[in-house]
């Protein structure tokens, strides 16, 4: 682990005019790190999450970024351009639903090799040959690589979403509720994939979820989020095992038992 | 001799905010400490909180007040105030667990499970597995599991797979929450000599143990959790 | 004709002309740069060149000398009823002949012969935007453009060599200009590509439906995109022109008749005649001046 935290974030506020999205959130993302954004639809993750990945922009707060030169930059006073570039490199974002985030009228293989070709890749045998190891790793079968998402199960689609977002080797990723609409044995498949590259490639993740489960599985660290508020943070064992919060004590208590 | 883990004043309440805020006093003023190569039983009626301050020492729980220090080479990390990724990293480095249930993951198989924590080390997979099939086998652990999740395991075969991954590293401390519970005579011998091994590596052990045997046989000293009961101090 | 008189020098009001002039010298000034103007309605329907007419009415001057072409033809509906159009609101000379034409409106064709210094080129452009295929959204489009963010354009010809096993675009096939903008050349051949490179002819580009205005200035660097291992090639043709024998020109196909028959001939209709006016003869002539023999 680094010394230096990748993401500072502080005191990011979103305001809907008067409505608040999400209020004062701070903290430190480090290298290598999974952090669970918790908490009930409306509680402000989904806000925050597209803030710090710069699709939406705060009220106030500022949030600087370790560039891989080790540079801290402010994410909200970088160009577009920049900012562009950094999410196409260094970031990744994983859509809920994958249509979102995938080009559904384009093959798999391009699908990945997208961001290949953004960065200048001009070579169209080694484009194919990284998407098609990244189709291998994902577990789609290479046979699939000229075949569209549309063409793809859900948790194909999930897959592939993921394997576009991973091929430049970024540092940072962000979910938005990655198995979210999945069914339960699709869900596993990809949570054990996710938690296998992520432990593999060293990613540092911040993953919104309302599932307690995916959290467990998944993250390293979680944050439970209530009208806005950050209410409760820490190790996810011991935000789960030892809740203090009386909201983060309903989530736990009202978690199914199988 | 270092002294691999110092418990001082350590207090633990729970505040039940499902039931009216409702507080319950765990334990209160916990202070001990563990030698290296000492394996120390926690003892005491159940309820009293043993399994407590396994889950405190280990960063489940946290704490109301006091320190827990272990030494992490040349650092001393306060798990009681550390920060979670300090915490994970002194979970990788220095301490590890046995819980009394495995907790599953979908899809890995039993030698990874078992192989995991000596990888997210560093030690290439394939050293990694192989260090895991020896133990398995040391614990009598079917062959034809090893490549299963152990999802589906018996509840021995389950915990065999935990002593395992617990085993597998050299961790300084070593916490042992019921290890031997659901296994028979035979293999509960195993684990009592693999315990005396930990012993004379230099580990500290910090365990719950209800067989008497197997106390008998480990436990260097008992240390009576009820001396830490909140009703007691507050007597 | 006293009916001219109600008309402005080619059409279109002066002040028009200066709007468009003005959008022309902008696109001038960055090349390959779409700039938006306020195209006009014009008497006839759109996808008929209301673009190209706009832009040539804005440049036309009295003792131009016009040619207008439509695949290569001039002789085609379109380029006859253009042609009349600006004989009858400008009275302006027109010709056949490319070597005599200081404008050229064309659709879908670049001339075979070589244009010079003193002639602009006007194309006729259905759709400018060469990134539309992959992203329909117009305001991340012109983003794209202003951050140089080209990857899908190679998404694009990727997707041709996975299906086709090579670039399968032949026409309106992708250029980036004056190394900064990625521009869509109009549905000309990919064949007409590397015409528009270091021409020395002014080319502008209207398009009248969507309301752009774009050109590449004399002398610029006009490269077809590609990959390393799939680098980019015009059309090959077997066979020479079956009228002139002409070589290494853009061949348009001619059915003969219902048993399968057909030839090639060129589809530059000027340059064709004017080999045959040089004595030049083709597969075809000369089967016909044997059978006359």
């Amino acid at each position: 682990m680094s010394d230096q935290p990748l993401l500072n974030v502080r005191g990011v506020s979103k305001f809907y005019g008067s409505r608040i999205g999400c209020t004062d959130v701070s903290f430190d993302l480090w290298p290598g790190e999974v952090l669970a954004i918790v908490g009930e639809s409306g509680s402000g993750k989904t806000t925050l999450l597209n803030c710090l990945a710069t699709r939406l922009m705060p009220t106030t707060g500022c949030v600087q970024y370790r560039m891989r030169d080790g540079n801290l930059r402010d994410l909200y006073q970088m160009s577009d351009a920049e900012r562009r570039f950094l999410m196409r490199t260094d970031w990744g974002f994983v859509h809920q639903n994958p249509a979102d985030g995938l080009r559904m009228t384009v093959s798999a293989g391009a699908n990945v090799g997208e961001r290949l070709m953004a960065v200048g890749n001009r070579h169209y045998g080694n484009i194919r040959n990284t998407a098609s190891d990244w189709l291998e790793r994902v577990e789609i079968a290479q046979d699939r690589i000229d075949d569209q998402p549309r063409a793809f199960s859900g948790g194909m689609r999930q897959r592939l979403q993921i394997a576009r977002n991973l091929v430049t080797s970024p540092r940072l990723v962000f979910m938005d509720e990655p198995t979210g609409g999945l069914d339960v044995s699709v869900q596993a498949r990809l949570l054990d994939l996710v938690r296998g590259l992520v432990s593999d490639l060293g990613l540092a993740v911040i993953v919104v979820t309302h599932d307690l489960a995916v959290a467990r599985l998944l993250s390293h660290r979680m944050m439970v989020m209530k009208g806005g508020r950050v209410i409760e943070q820490g190790l996810t064992d011991r935000v789960l095992d030892d809740p203090r919060e009386p909201y983060t004590q309903l989530l736990v208590s009202s978690i199914l038992q199988v | 001799m270092t002294t691999p883990l110092i418990v001082s004043d350590v207090s633990k309440s729970f505040t039940m905010h499902l039931r009216g805020g409702l507080r319950l006093p765990v334990v209160s003023n916990v202070s001990f400490s563990l030698a290296a190569g000492e394996c120390v039983v926690l003892g005491g009626p159940s309820g009293i909180g043993k399994s407590s301050i396994l889950k405190m020492l280990y960063g489940n729980y946290a704490v109301d007040t006091g320190q827990i220090l272990v030494r992490n080479g040349e650092q001393i990390i306060d798990l009681a105030s550390a920060e979670p990724r300090v915490v994970l990293q002194t979970r990788r480095d220095v301490l590890g667990y046995v819980s009394q249930f495995l907790r599953t993951v979908p899809r890995v198989s039993a030698l990874d499970v078992v192989a995991e924590p000596l990888v997210a080390r560093g030690t290439p997979v394939l050293e990694a597995r192989e260090r895991a099939e020896a133990l398995l086998a040391r614990l009598n652990l079917p062959k034809d599991l090893w490549q299963l999740p152990p999802a589906t395991f018996s509840g021995g075969e389950q915990q065999r797979v935990n002593i395992a991954r617990g085993f597998i590293t050299d961790h300084r401390v070593l916490l042992l929450d019921e290890p031997t519970a659901s296994l028979d005579a035979a293999n509960r011998a195993i684990v009592v000599d693999m315990v005396r091994a930990k012993k004379d590596q230099g580990v500290a052990l910090l365990g719950i143990f209800h067989d008497e045997e197997v106390r008998e046989a480990v436990a260097d000293r008992i240390l009576d959790v009820s001396q830490f009961s909140p009703r007691r101090a507050a007597a | 004709m006293t009916a001219l008189a109600d008309y402005n020098f080619a059409y279109l009001d002066e002040q028009t002309k200066r709007m468009i002039r003005r959008a022309i010298l902008k696109a001038i000034a960055i090349p390959g740069y779409q700039v938006p103007f306020a195209s006009r309605e014009m008497p006839m329907p759109y996808g008929w060149g209301t673009g190209g007419v706009q832009v040539t009415a804005a440049i036309l001057g009295p003792h131009d000398v016009l040619k207008v072409i439509d695949q290569g033809a001039d002789d085609t509906t379109n380029a006859v009823s253009i042609r009349a159009f600006f004989q009858k609101v400008a009275d302006v000379a027109v010709t056949t002949k490319t070597s005599e034409a200081t404008i050229i409106q064309t659709r879908h064709r670049i001339p075979e012969e070589t244009l010079g210094e003193n002639q602009v080129l006007v194309y006729q452009v259905p759709i400018p935007e060469p990134l539309r295929f992959l992203e329909p959204r117009e305001t991340e489009t012109r983003q794209m453009h202003a951050l140089e963010e080209y990857g899908l354009m190679h998404v694009k010809l990727y997707e041709d060599i996975a299906r086709h096993g090579r670039i399968a675009t032949t026409y309106a096939y992708p250029v980036k200009v004056a190394g900064r903008y990625v521009m869509d050349p109009s549905p000309t051949p990919k064949f007409d590509n590397p015409k528009m490179n270091q021409s020395a002819a002014l080319q502008l580009f209207g398009a009248g439906r969507e309301k752009r205005i774009y050109a590449v200035p004399p002398y610029t660097d006009v490269v077809s995109l590609d990959f390393e291992d799939h680098p980019f090639e015009v059309q090959t043709f077997e066979k020479p022109c079956a009228l002139c024998g002409a070589r290494h020109v853009y061949l348009d196909e001619v059915v003969l008749d219902d048993k399968g028959g057909r030839m090639f001939v060129c589809s530059d209709t000027d340059y064709c005649e004017t080999r045959r006016e040089e004595g030049q003869r083709g597969e075809m002539l000369a089967d016909m001046k044997e059978a006359a023999e």
